[in-house]
């Protein structure tokens, strides 16, 4: 991908994006409390009255969290702070009964790591984080159910959340994009945050400036609360655009923070001035520093799965996949189990040794518009792994041509039967006796013979279209090479 | 360190506290001295002394992540002047 520019009247500009996600951490219960942490219950019955903020309450540490987090810093190969500590954000809002949330400011649980982004073009770009902290999710705000009163639901309220703050070394709306897909990928894998951006357990805000390539930093604004990658990329894309044309009119940016309107496609500065960034941060007396042992870390460490970058490695390794089809395999980790057990043939099934590349084709081209199509997730893809490789085998060993083949995964695809029963009882064989495939070629050119003449007056491009005449009079189940082997015999001289 | 008028206005609407102009001057003068007075503690050399962030010697407890709580919206919205629906209503709050 080449640097993105935005041409403006003066030259051309480049921005400077960093993301700060808030990443819900997956646990049954919340960070301080032991209500439910689960979405989507009635209003207010899931709250403690720690996490309403009622006085005298105090706030006790869930220690799945805690391994959570590391278990994410130590995916994004991140730095793990043995001691950290958790810090007052103060701030008046109605969803935030305690008046401030509970944090980590200076010393936060995770230090400086990285992500790898997985260029379209089959490269990669490393993006740095600078930290990972811990805090607590605020309530929820309902302002379009009553003309004069806002609505709160403290179910949120206390949930864990990891925030990861990137540095600001994206250059591009689609880096942000793929750094956001990554990242959600990356947590999946680990099984710290599902990731579901319309639920809102992965939230997003975005930091841009804009400046002329070579500058140093210039201001930038801060867009809240985006939800989803889409808006993400559409907003950075405006925000860039309002502050080059700010500059060019002899105007400044401001540092401030901004919303995102996806109807009109701008981003406005918020109103509320409560928001001023007065946070006043303290450590929280009612929590003592979070001190964790070098032991405590190497055991979780010990139980990382194996991450998309190392699994696309050893997908390239061992499969000889390009880079590109390793990059989009590995994104789910259920595909690439999927297409694992397809390439390798599963406990006990098939022969082993497929080829990879072309279970890999089927996967990416095939499988994935199956599965668009029926909106179905890959677990429950009704060609199995088992089957897909089968198919495989059938064309390899020449019992049916890959145009046959496409047919025949249509009707697994419908079915879920098994491609070798399909291929028996509907007779999809390919023809590979000569003698058939000769009798076709003979019938096509005796019913063709103006454009047998001019085949052989040296209108070779021709050949083609009698090739797909055999092909169409064989049911298409004609070997096309001995087809042309035939045809060309027949035709030449 | 000594505050000024702008800055006691600042920290009242921060703490939600109402001050009326008249009182901010007063105030200003008021918190000054408790600055003053803490300030003296700056004449302790503390190079090289770790934060004392509690005075008992103990670790942070924890909890295992159980779900042994709320399931009481009566109790929590008990205090609540006027609930709608399960939901606390407060003053429309725009964005």
């Amino acid at each position: 991908m080449g640097a993105w520019r935005i041409q403006g009247e003066s030259g051309e500009w480049e921005a400077v994006i960093g993301l700060e996600v808030h990443a819900q951490v997956i646990s049954a219960s919340k960070l301080f409390s032991g209500a439910s942490a689960v979405f989507g219950a009635e209003p207010n019955t899931q709250v403690s009255l720690v996490d309403a903020g009622f006085p005298g309450m105090l706030p006790v540490l869930n220690e799945y969290c805690v391994e959570q987090a590391v278990r994410t810093g130590l995916g994004l190969k991140a730095k793990i702070n043995l001691t950290s500590v958790f810090e007052r954000k103060n701030y008046f809002y109605a969803d935030l009964p305690a008046g401030y949330q509970i944090s980590q400011y200076k010393y936060p649980l995770v230090g400086e790591g990285t992500v790898i982004l997985d260029m379209p073009d089959g490269s990669t770009r490393p993006i740095g984080i600078e930290r990972l902290h811990v805090e607590q999710d605020a309530g929820k705000s309902l302002h379009d159910q009553d003309p004069k009163r806002t609505f709160i639901d403290l179910n949120r309220s206390g949930v864990a959340l990891m925030e990861i703050v990137s540095r600001p070394d994206l250059r591009t709306p689609e880096e942000a994009g793929i750094y956001l897909r990554k990242l959600r990928s990356i947590l999946r894998y680990l099984g710290t945050c599902d990731g579901n951006m319309e639920e809102g357990s992965m939230r997003c805000d975005v930091n841009v400036s804009v400046r002329k390539p070579g500058e140093p930093l210039r201001t930038r604004a801060e867009i809240k609360n985006v939800n989803s990658v889409r808006f993400v990329m559409q907003a950075i894309e405006h925000e860039a655009r309002r502050q080059v044309r700010a500059y060019e009119e002899g105007g400044k940016v401001v540092q401030e923070t901004r919303l995102y309107d996806s109807h009109k496609g701008e981003t406005r500065p918020m109103r509320a001035k409560e928001f001023a960034h007065d946070y006043r941060y303290f450590p929280d007396p009612d929590l003592l520093p979070l001190r964790l042992s070098p032991e405590y870390v190497d055991v979780i460490a010990a139980t990382l799965p194996e991450l998309p970058d190392e699994k696309k490695d050893r997908f390239m390794r061992d499969y000889g996949l390009s880079p590109y089809d390793a990059g989009v395999l590995v994104v789910e980790r259920e595909t690439a189990d999927y297409f694992e057990r397809a390439a390798r043939g599963g406990e006990g099934v098939g022969r082993g040794g497929r080829d990879a590349k072309q279970v890999a084709n089927w996967v990416i081209s095939t499988l994935f518009g199956l599965l668009n199509a029926k909106g179905l997730p890959v677990t429950r893809s009704p060609v199995s792994a088992d089957h897909l490789g089968k198919l495989v085998d059938l064309i390899a060993d020449g019992t049916i041509s890959g145009r046959i083949a496409k047919d025949v995964f249509e009707i697994m695809g419908e079915t879920g039967r098994d491609p070798a029963d399909i291929v028996a009882a509907k007779g999809l064989q390919q023809i590979t006796d000569t003698g058939a495939i000769e009798a076709a070629v003979n019938q096509v050119i005796a019913a063709n013979p103006d454009k047998a003449a001019e085949v052989r007056a040296g209108k070779v491009a021709l050949l083609g279209w009698f090739t797909g005449q055999v092909m169409k009079a064989t049911g298409g189940k004609a070997n096309p090479a001995a087809v042309n082997a035939i045809l060309k015999k027949k035709l030449s001289g | 360190m000594a505050l000024t008028r702008d800055q006691v206005r600042a920290i009242a609407l921060l703490a939600r506290v109402r001050v009326p102009d008249e009182g901010l001057e007063p105030m200003a003068k008021e918190i000054s001295g408790i600055l003053h007075w803490i300030e003296q503690l700056n004449e302790v050399d503390t190079e090289g002394v770790e934060p004392m962030t509690s005075v008992v010697a103990m670790t942070l407890p924890m909890r295992p992540d159980a779900v042994d709580d709320g399931g009481d919206p009566a109790a929590v919205l008990k205090g609540a002047p006027e609930p709608v629906d399960g939901f606390y209503a407060v003053p429309k709050v725009v964005e």
